[in-house]
């Protein structure tokens, strides 16, 4: 049975009315995996935790367990268990009868129960706590309890909810060591639910990185940092300086106004990408030894290294150093062909083209909205429309043109790079910002009007 | 701190005049005779009456038992329902209570009567008619329709403070719903079940409005017993005095054995 799926989801998807939380997840784990499931709030992590719990039943698709069909199996009878956000434990109970709860449900001879919770309170650290009321309990002790109750059940899959959530950082260190030690001392399968993206590459084997209902990623820690798929998971994992790059031919690409080296192959010729550096991989030489130069902006002490910000040629780098540069300072910017990594973009094409119709002189209908335009196109004529993404700007919204929900916001090194979903039309706008705008949330956008490129859908097979 | 204090102090003279003054004045009526003098007849007499005793904590515990059974579910869909769907269903289990006690009491009789709707209504289907007016049963359908908001609601406010993951918990360790229910649902309802079943069982035992309308001349209750002696036929304030103090007594060990359960302090409990 080793190495071989243990748990297996199939095309996965579930709604909450209009929601779509989950879209087509598919996902295996092997047996003795620590399998982290990563993103921010609102991306379906937890709810596809609590699909394999056996606590939400997807609309469509499989959950297998062991190669046998699971989703109607209610959670009492899988073999799987749970540690909740909040720890959940029993607050009419002490320590030792938390713990032992799912083994007196499942008629354990008392002998046992008693052997076998002692042991476990033992692997937790909590040894002699047997008697104290869980409220009593500080939130790390709270912790281990959850911990222990679901680990004596001797579960094949262990489900942990953001467990390190409400700890303090020091704590959580503590605790994620121990969990680790834990998994492998036991040798049990965790699926572990995290928006912390430092908690994730240093606990699991493999990480799956999840936005809007979707997966994004699947890889070992080293893969997803170092190669990420898009920008989004370059972004959400480490810090990173993305920029928009075209790449001329395999391991050429063209970013910043010049030509680099790179190492990767298989795109088209002058396909628009999505370039990552880690700040940590620049290093900073005199400005005539290297292609890039620019002057430093800023410069902040972290401890381990100094972050600065370096500007050039319009571009702003962060770059991560043992030695800091002063403010003012040229400098040069330098990397090997292995330090660029190139990604797909996420938003097919450089603008937005979207579907309208002239509904009134001068009057376009578009997406639900009406726009004043100049057209000479008469009524009723369905066009094309072109909007380049700085032809939008992000406003309150009772100024907008439309209520839009923020997918993703990405700096690019000179604007944020933003990309909105509209439910109504289920279409996706970019658009380009200079503000910071809180991602998954509603904002109001508006249109520039007199920057709307109209092309009329008949006259376009004739001129194209 | 002091300020605060005299706030009271209206409350205090209220309570000391309708509440202690009075209840002084039934200890000190029942051992006293007509002549003013000590003595311990009118506490003897009451072996005779032990027999309503037994009958009133007979009704009204069944009244409670069943005000528990339909009370407790009812409690925790409304907990489990979504906030304003909540709070319209709260205001439908309180609104009989916006009607006098003594007109509702008075819709029942229309309805049980020997010619009553519900016999007609039965006997267009070739039923009855049945007789359900002047019953035993009649009594304990008044208690439960009129005392059961008083279970749905104490035992509703601490259903909803129970956290949903906590019952997802135990789900997942290996639960099935009935020992999710008996393992922590109800001790964890514990304080809402006792003051439930406290405000359905002192007021049913204590009636005599419900089972002097409904229950007729048959179905005499404590509280039926004591109201005579004050203001019926055989006036004797004395016997009456004897009569609620046992029966303050009686209520005050039922509670205290009650509230014994709930003695686990549930200052843990999720919010």
């Amino acid at each position: 049975m080793e190495h071989e799926k243990l748990l297996d989801l199939k095309n996965i998807s579930l709604s909450f009315g209009q929601d779509k939380i989950l879209d087509r997840i598919n996902l295996y784990v092997r047996d003795k995996e620590f399998v982290t499931l990563l993103g921010p709030s609102g991306c379906g992590k937890t709810t596809t935790l609590r699909i394999i719990g056996g606590f939400q039943t997807p609309d469509e698709g499989d959950v297998l367990f062991e190669g046998k069909r699971i989703n109607d199996v209610p959670p009492y009878k899988r073999k799987v268990n749970t540690v909740f956000q909040r720890y959940a434990l029993f607050p009419h109970l002490n320590v030792f009868d938390n713990v032992a709860f799912g083994l007196k449900v499942n008629k354990v001879p008392p002998a046992e129960i008693k052997q076998r919770v002692l042991k476990m309170l033992e692997v937790v650290d909590l040894k002699g706590f047997e008697k104290r009321r869980v409220t009593k309990l500080s939130g790390g002790q709270q912790q281990r309890v959850a911990i222990a109750r679901a680990l004596v059940n001797q579960p094949k899959v262990l489900l942990l909810d953001e467990p390190l959530g409400a700890l303090d950082l020091k704590l959580r260190k503590e605790m994620q060591i121990e969990l680790k030690r834990i998994q492998k001392q036991l040798g049990i399968t965790f699926i572990y639910v995290t928006h912390d993206q430092e908690e994730a590459l240093s606990m699991s084997d493999t990480i799956v990185v999840m936005k809007g209902g979707e997966i994004q990623q699947i890889g070992t820690p080293e893969d997803v940092y170092n190669e990420p798929k898009n920008a989004f998971v370059a972004d959400f994992i480490g810090e990173s300086n993305i920029f928009d790059a075209v790449m001329l031919k395999d391991c050429l690409v063209r970013f910043s106004g010049h030509e680099f080296a790179c190492v990767d192959k298989g795109f088209d010729a002058n396909q628009p990408v999505d370039i990552v550096i880690r700040p940590e991989d620049i290093e900073l030489t005199a400005p005539e030894h290297s292609v890039l130069s620019g002057v430093v902006t800023s410069c902040i002490f972290k401890g381990v290294h100094y972050e600065m910000n370096v500007s050039c040629e319009g571009l702003d780098w962060m770059i991560h150093s043992t030695k800091g540069r002063a403010i003012g300072e040229q400098v040069g910017i330098s990397f090997t062909p292995n330090d660029i990594h190139i990604m797909n973009k996420m938003f097919k094409g450089a603008q937005n083209e979207i579907l309208g119709e002239i509904i009134a002189p001068n009057t376009l209908s578009m997406l639900g909205c009406e726009l004043n335009v100049q057209t000479d196109l008469p009524e009723g004529t369905k066009v094309n429309v072109t909007i380049a993404p700085d032809a939008i700007e992000v406003v309150s919204p009772d100024q907008s043109h439309l209520i839009v929900w923020l997918e993703s916001l990405i700096y690019k090194g000179r604007y944020n790079e933003l990309i909105v979903y509209h439910m109504e039309t289920d279409s996706e706008i970019i658009l380009h910002s200079m503000l910071d705008e809180q991602v998954a949330t509603n904002i109001g956008i508006r249109f520039d009007e007199s920057r709307l490129i109209l092309t009329a859908q008949e006259v376009e097979s004739v001129e194209g | 701190m002091k300020g605060k204090r005299s706030m009271a102090l209206p409350y205090v003279v209220w309570s000391i005049a309708f509440v202690v003054i009075p209840l002084l004045l039934v200890v000190y009526f029942a051992f006293t005779d007509k002549n003013g003098a000590f003595t311990f007849d009118n506490l003897s007499k009451i072996v005779h009456y032990l027999p309503i005793f037994a009958k009133s904590i007979n009704l009204a515990l069944i009244a409670t038992i069943i005000s528990f059974l339909i009370g407790y579910p009812l409690a925790y869909c409304i907990a489990r329902s979504r906030t304003h769907v909540q709070r319209n269903l709260i205001l439908l289990v309180m609104l009989p209570m916006w009607m006098n006690f003594l007109l509702r009491t008075y819709g029942w009789m229309t309805l049980l009567e020997n010619e009553g709707i519900i016999n007609k209504l039965l006997g267009m289907i070739g039923l009855g008619p049945f007789e359900m007016i002047n019953t035993q049963g009649a009594v304990v359908l008044g208690m439960v329709y009129n005392y059961l908001p008083f279970m749905v609601l104490p035992l509703y406010s601490i259903l909803v403070k129970i956290d949903r993951s906590v019952i997802e918990a135990a789900q997942d360790l290996g639960a099935n719903r009935f020992q999710v229910l008996c393992k922590v649902l109800f001790p964890l309802s514990m304080p809402g079940i006792v003051s439930g079943v406290t405000m359905v069982f002192v007021p049913s035992v204590s009636t005599f409005i419900i089972s002097r309308m409904l229950g007729g001349g048959g179905n005499m209750l404590i509280g039926d017993l004591i109201e005579t002696q004050f203001l019926g036929g055989s006036y004797n304030p004395y016997l009456g005095s004897a009569l609620s103090l046992v029966l303050m007594v009686v209520m005050l060990l039922i509670m205290t054995v009650m509230n014994a359960f709930d003695e686990d302090d549930m200052e843990g409990m999720l919010v």
